[in-house]
């Protein structure tokens, strides 16, 4: 019994069986489907009420000096950079299913080897999160460029702040798999440490499900 | 019992993940989804058309529900799991919903 119970203790299994490292996960990502609701409501409350521009989708011209704006939003670039993201998910399962069949027979040949390779995926997802962030900032720089800043008007500071978040979010994505992958190339990732995997896969999917809605609210509807 | 709970920690909720193949076409799908979306942009006459807010929202949800369900194993996870996303999804699709119309009907939306 005491043995069950050490056991237990070790494994960090609550009274419903499961692990209490997902379950905290779970709880922590309904709290950011809060977080993130609230933030692309005021967005949407804010959409269109903009006295001055520049406008996400509309030109407008400045009556006081005559300079013209184009609409702000490149939805060519961001919508390469959703797919970078997208892809950055299938790279993180990609490397949890390597961490947990780590020890078992890889298919013959050279996919097997890739497949099996967590340090590759996993460097591959903090590249295409990398990749992402590298975009956001282009994206932001040249926002500021054009006349737009969290200042500007409500559109600004709703924008700024939505995306800024979820930036900040990638970030913290980026450096966490970043030290899953130095702890993998230190000592190898093990089938016993596939949770902590998981539940960082489970973060980077959350960051990626929150994109998917910024991208069609904020960037194609008009 | 305890020690069969420590040994087997969740012999009932053991689920199985999908293959290399499935989340191959997984992501394929996600992205034909926003291939969709971005071309649909670019439609005028749908863009100016009742059609095209209901019809990317759909997609949106389609690709939000996709990555929920097969890359964070939703699909396959325990129904608590299952209770602990879709219970605040649910709030806060509620107040997102509310507020807008609130706000869009009493008019306070014209600020500034």
């Amino acid at each position: 019994m005491a043995h069950a119970e050490t056991q237990t203790a070790s494994h960090h299994f609550t009274t419903t069986g499961l692990d209490n490292r997902k379950v905290a996960i779970w709880m922590f990502i309904g709290s950011e489907c809060m977080l993130f609701a609230s933030l692309i409501s005021t967005y949407l409350i804010y959409k269109g009420k903009s006295v001055v521009g520049p406008f996400p989708h509309e030109a407008w011209t400045n009556p006081a000096t005559g300079q013209a704006f184009p609409p702000i939003l490149d939805i060519p670039v961001t919508s390469v950079s959703t797919f970078v993201l997208l892809m950055s998910s299938l790279a993180m399962v990609l490397a949890l299913a390597a961490v947990e069949n780590r020890g078992k027979p890889v298919p013959p040949g050279l996919s097997g080897k890739i497949l099996s390779s967590s340090k590759l995926w996993l460097f591959m997802t903090c590249l295409m999160g990398a990749t992402f962030l590298g975009f956001q900032a282009y994206e932001f720089t040249s926002f500021v460029h054009e006349g737009l800043t969290i200042r500007t008007n409500l559109f600004g500071s709703s924008f700024f702040t939505l995306t800024g978040f979820h930036g900040a979010h990638v970030t913290a994505g980026v450096i966490w798999l970043g030290t899953l992958l130095a702890i993998d190339m230190k000592r190898g990732l093990q089938p016993k440490d596939a949770v902590w995997v998981d539940i960082a896969a489970l973060y980077w999917h959350f960051v990626d499900v929150v994109w998917i809605a910024i991208f069609t609210l904020v960037y194609l509807i008009q | 019992m305890a020690h069969e709970t420590a040994g087997h920690p969740n012999p009932d909720h053991a689920h199985e993940h999908p293959t290399w193949k499935q989340y191959k076409w997984v992501a394929l799908i996600l992205t034909v989804i926003t291939a969709l979306e971005v071309w649909a942009y670019y439609i005028p006459a749908l863009v100016a058309s009742v059609f095209f807010v209901p019809l990317l929202l759909i997609m949106s949800a389609a690709k939000f529900a996709i990555v929920v369900l097969f890359y964070m194993h939703l699909r396959y996870d325990h129904r608590l799991f299952r209770l602990l996303f879709t219970g605040p999804l649910t709030i806060a699709m509620a107040t997102l919903i509310a507020l807008l119309f609130l706000l869009a009907r009493t008019g306070a939306l014209h600020v500034s």
